[in-house]
């Protein structure tokens, strides 16, 4: 298949994956912040959202699947790339790339250790200390979870330092993927690139608002 | 303006020296002293080679042809951007009243796989040409001559290509691209042709075709860092590597 061979292709596969996480990372952030509606807010989302095991399991194998193409192509590409430019330069002075764009390939790999973190973490709840009770109406209680694991400051910033790097990632992944779909021209190119600073911008503040409001005490068990 | 003005410069150079393909090579350093600020950067290299010919030492072998600014030939890194960074020239457009006495300036060759160094600052670029081949050309029918603007073109179209076709095939987008892709030429070749009805032939073909020479010539993947556009001499902008891959995805379903 060509897709999967040609340079232009693989982008491609890059873009759409990317993008299918970019929805996730959006709906997951919508989804949290029912957080701040105390115990009853996210309890309840939890509850729903895990009433129909195999729509969840559908959006789970669909996830793994762009989070693994992502990765394979990601890993193949940064490879081809680096094999097509070894020598460098004596002096270079970078005219356009920026500390994201050049780094890809490590924030990448970092979101995909600390999707295995968070997974084990809240998921598979396979960590030690993870707080796992009922609530008042025997729901699974996931607000008691989050709070306690939030309280610990070392995992809170684990967390926030996370979603710095996720910034770092969207912010040339989403005018990226933009670009590889064929969606741009001279008038929206600086347009897509301020649009992708301002909307991981937003995706990190939200995130980290979280473990802040916890740590702060606004939110407590 | 004269021709001799009174405040030369004395230069440092590093020039990158190789012997030939596959020697070992070395940045080494060379004085300019007398540098005309009214002089190209080609021509203060031209003096340069006068000394280094008279002291019976081997001038420095760089690539130059048109010194107008079209040929595309004078691949020079200079100071870390390839043709010097000053936006929309070439090396031989680049003249020396941009650098202050006393300056370094680093010159090296365009750095890529695809483009293997032949001598000092000399790359063979004839892996464009294999792009170029692989696509680059249209149909035609055989037969008496066509009438003149028998097939209608509309302005926006004909400008559009004709931004597409200002590229002249210098290989500065690979000498600035980390990934030493050469998706903005490609992507120039591509969209010159997609934009136009006489391209439509081979419009599918094309693309692919294009895009599978470009990485069996061993340039790089694209991955959106635009440094090609900024180091472009003839600002091609990387929209063009958008109608790529728009072109690349229609010919997907064909």
């Amino acid at each position: 298949m060509r897709i999967f061979e040609s340079s232009v292709g693989r982008k491609i596969l890059m873009s759409i994956t990317g993008q299918l996480m970019i929805i996730f990372v959006i709906v997951h952030l919508i989804g949290n912040s029912s957080i701040l509606f105390g115990r009853g807010g996210i309890n309840a989302y939890a509850e729903h959202l895990h009433a129909l095991p195999p729509l969840v399991w559908i959006a789970r194998i669909v996830m793994l699947s762009a989070i693994g193409v992502h990765i394979l192509y990601g890993v193949i590409v940064t490879l081809q790339n680096r094999a097509a430019n070894p020598t460098g330069y004596a002096v270079k002075r970078q005219l356009k790339a920026s500390f994201a764009s050049e780094n890809m390939i490590w924030t990448g790999l970092l979101l995909a250790a600390f999707i295995v973190y968070h997974l084990l973490h809240f998921t598979a709840r396979l960590l030690p200390g993870v707080v796992q009770s009922v609530d008042q109406l025997n729901r699974f209680d996931v607000y008691r979870m989050v709070v306690t694991a939030f309280s610990n400051g070392l995992v809170a910033l684990v967390y926030a330092l996370a979603m710095v790097v996720l910034f770092l990632h969207l912010s040339h992944g989403i005018p990226s993927f933009l670009q590889t779909m064929g969606w741009n021209n001279d008038k929206t190119i600086p347009t897509f690139g301020t649009a992708g600073k301002v909307i991981s911008a937003v995706l990190m503040v939200g995130y980290v608002l979280i473990p802040v409001v916890i740590l702060t005490g606004l939110l407590t068990l | 303006m004269s021709a001799h003005n009174a405040q030369t410069m004395t230069l440092t150079l590093h020039v990158w020296r190789q012997a030939g393909p596959n020697e070992p090579g070395r940045l080494e350093q060379y004085e300019a002293k007398n540098v005309s600020p009214d002089q190209s950067f080609l021509e203060m290299l031209d003096e340069v080679n006068e000394e280094l010919i008279k002291a019976g030492k081997d001038p420095i072998a760089f690539d130059h042809d048109c010194r107008e600014g079209i040929c595309g030939m004078c691949s020079q890194v200079i100071n870390g951007v390839p043709h010097g960074g000053q936006e929309r020239t070439t090396v031989c457009q680049l003249h020396m009243r941009t650098f202050k006495n006393g300056d370094s300036i680093y010159i090296e060759p365009w750095r890529a796989v695809a483009f293997p160094v032949q001598k000092d600052l000399i790359v063979d670029r004839s892996n464009l040409e294999k792009i170029m081949q692989a696509g680059g050309y249209t149909s035609a029918h055989t037969g008496g001559v066509a009438d003149g603007n028998a097939i209608l073109i509309s302005k926006i179209a004909a400008d559009y290509a004709m931004d597409a076709a200002e590229c002249i095939g210098c290989g500065a987008c690979v000498a600035a691209c980390p990934n030493g892709s050469a998706m903005l030429y490609t992507s120039a070749k591509v969209a010159q042709l997609a934009a136009l009805p006489q391209g439509q032939v081979e419009a599918a073909a094309r693309v692919t075709a294009m895009a599978d020479a470009l990485t069996e010539a061993g340039f790089g993947n694209c991955s959106n860092h635009y440094e090609c556009q900024a180091a472009c001499p003839k600002g091609i902008s990387v929209k063009f590597i958008a109608r790529l891959n728009r072109e690349f995805q229609k010919a997907l379903f064909k």
